[in-house]
């Protein structure tokens, strides 16, 4: 089963988000991980690139698949995980942690209550599986 | 419906990931793609197969007509001894590749791929009603696993009597392996020493269990198909469907080593002999990316800005840790050292073509 910490917020392209004031930070979930398999390389934005919802800003590698990554709402990239550039396998590791990707300038906080919550995600989730 | 095979519950049970392979519902993973890799390269891995094709030619004329249908020369093949071959079309065209075992001068065993094993079935028996020769698709009567990675042979040793360092490369042998009646063939598709087992699909989950078991502390993975498929791509073997298939022939596959023109006419061979006497426009070459962004099927390649070709089969090579690929290029850009340019999501990222295999094993008395 997939580890959801209940303190981040959710989309259905399986990313989390991490809101601390009008920055927030942005990795994919456990569950997405889990899916990709080894991670072998993660295509980051550069500062200052700015993204709307739903854009895809970079992308992940594993073994078998490459897979896009997307915007949980609109913001400017301040800080990018460079680490994942050496050791891309803390995305496997710590999806919630030291595989953080991005943090983002949000330019509208408000856009964070159409997320899904960590039992909405959860719920989504086993929708997904029962398809 | 998938298909499954008859070491479905066993998969489930190991909790590996279950993927839709050419209809069948094989496991991609156990452990992880690079685990399972590096667990080849290093120690053992134990490979379900059983999703291969098998069809067996049977009668007077079953040399003849092998001789018809592959580009290899069956002639060649001794009792138990194994022939990597293709089947081409009237084309010189790939339908298949396949592995053929000489049972004896009237009977032989094909291995051929899983996607392709009822149109081959099809293919083979059209040609064998006219000769006289009797073809049975045998698949579902089959259980395969492959044992592979430099210390197969002890695994399996410690589970049979027989002297399993008495099979040659390509070569097989009845064996029998914890009880259980087996063929065993040294023959792989990961570039290391190993062996591939036809059992009996009663038999299969008994096997299977009992090398796992044994192989444990040697180092042994269950392995998915994905680092199957990580695996023959280092060792630059072809993968039907993506290096090879009916537009492309064998020369420009880079397997003119199994086209034997001098054995005689067989399907196809005219236009292989013309090709080879021409000169090929085309041909499947290897290449190394110079970046950390993986190649993958499909993503184009260009020269100088001019698209040229589109990778064949591309990933990241977990034993070399590098990302490596296949692709099919107009014969004067094939040199080693060429600069390619792979279109990875708009971006030109440097490529260089680069001698094939990626890896080659040591050899055990090098």
């Amino acid at each position: 089963m997939a580890n959801t910490p209940e303190d981040l917020s959710y989309t259905k392209d399986h990313e989390w988000l991490r809101v601390k004031g009008k920055s927030a930070t942005v990795g994919i979930t456990d569950h997405a991980q889990k899916q990709l398999g080894d991670v072998v390389y993660v295509e980051l934005p550069k500062i200052g690139d700015r993204f709307e919802t739903s854009e895809p800003f970079g992308s992940v590698e594993s073994v078998k698949a490459v897979s896009e990554i997307y915007m949980p709402v609109t913001g400017t990239v301040v800080e990018v995980n460079e680490s994942l550039n050496d050791s891309p396998e803390q995305v496997n590791e710590d999806p919630y942690t030291d595989g953080w990707m991005i943090v983002i300038d949000m330019e509208n906080p408000a856009q964070v209550d159409a997320l899904l919550s960590a039992a909405e995600y959860e719920d989504y989730l086993k929708e997904e599986a029962s398809e | 419906m998938l298909k499954r095979t008859p070491l479905y519950e066993s998969h489930a049970s190991l909790g590996a990931r279950l993927v839709d392979f050419a209809g069948w519902e094989m496991p991609v993973q156990y452990s992880g793609p690079i685990a399972e890799h590096l667990a080849v390269r290093e120690a053992a891995g134990l490979f379900d197969v059983s999703h291969m094709g098998e069809v067996e030619v049977v009668g007077e004329g079953a040399l003849e007509l092998l001789q018809n249908l592959t580009t290899n020369d069956v002639s060649k093949l001794a009792d138990n001894q194994v022939q990597y071959s293709a089947l081409t079309n009237p084309q010189g065209g790939v339908i298949d590749d396949l592995l053929v075992y000489r049972i004896n001068a009237t009977h032989f065993l094909l291995v051929v791929n899983a996607g392709n094993s009822d149109g081959d079935y099809d293919w083979i028996k059209d040609h064998a009603d006219k000769a006289g020769v009797t073809a049975y698709n045998l698949s579902s009567a089959y259980a395969l696993l492959a044992l592979q990675g430099p210390r197969s042979e002890e695994i399996l040793q410690g589970l049979s009597d027989h002297m399993l360092d008495r099979i040659p490369y390509y070569w097989s042998q009845r064996v029998h392996i914890d009880g259980v009646d087996t063929r065993v063939s040294r023959t792989g598709y990961t570039g290391e020493d190993g062996f591939e087992i036809l059992c009996s699909p009663e038999n299969a989950r008994h096997l299977w269990n009992r090398l796992l078991i044994t192989g444990r502390d040697l180092g042994l993975l269950p392995c998915g198909l994905a680092a199957r498929n990580t695996l023959r791509l280092e060792a630059a073997f072809r993968l039907w469907g993506h290096d090879m298939d009916e537009s492309t022939t064998p020369l420009e596959a880079g397997l003119g080593w199994i086209v034997k023109l001098q054995k005689g006419n067989f399907i196809g061979g005219d236009v292989l002999a013309g090709q080879k006497a021409k000169g090929l426009s085309r041909k499947l070459v290897g290449f190394e990316m110079q970046d950390r962004a993986p190649a993958r099927d499909g993503y184009k390649v260009k020269i100088g800005g001019v698209e040229i070709g589109s990778v064949a089969s591309g990933s990241p090579a977990p034993y070399l840790k590098k990302n490596i690929g296949l692709v099919y290029l107009p014969i004067e850009h094939t040199a080693i050292g060429t600069e390619l340019a792979i279109d990875i999501r708009g971006r030109d990222v440097p490529a260089r073509i680069v001698e094939t295999p990626f890896y080659t094993r040591k050899k055990k008395f090098d």
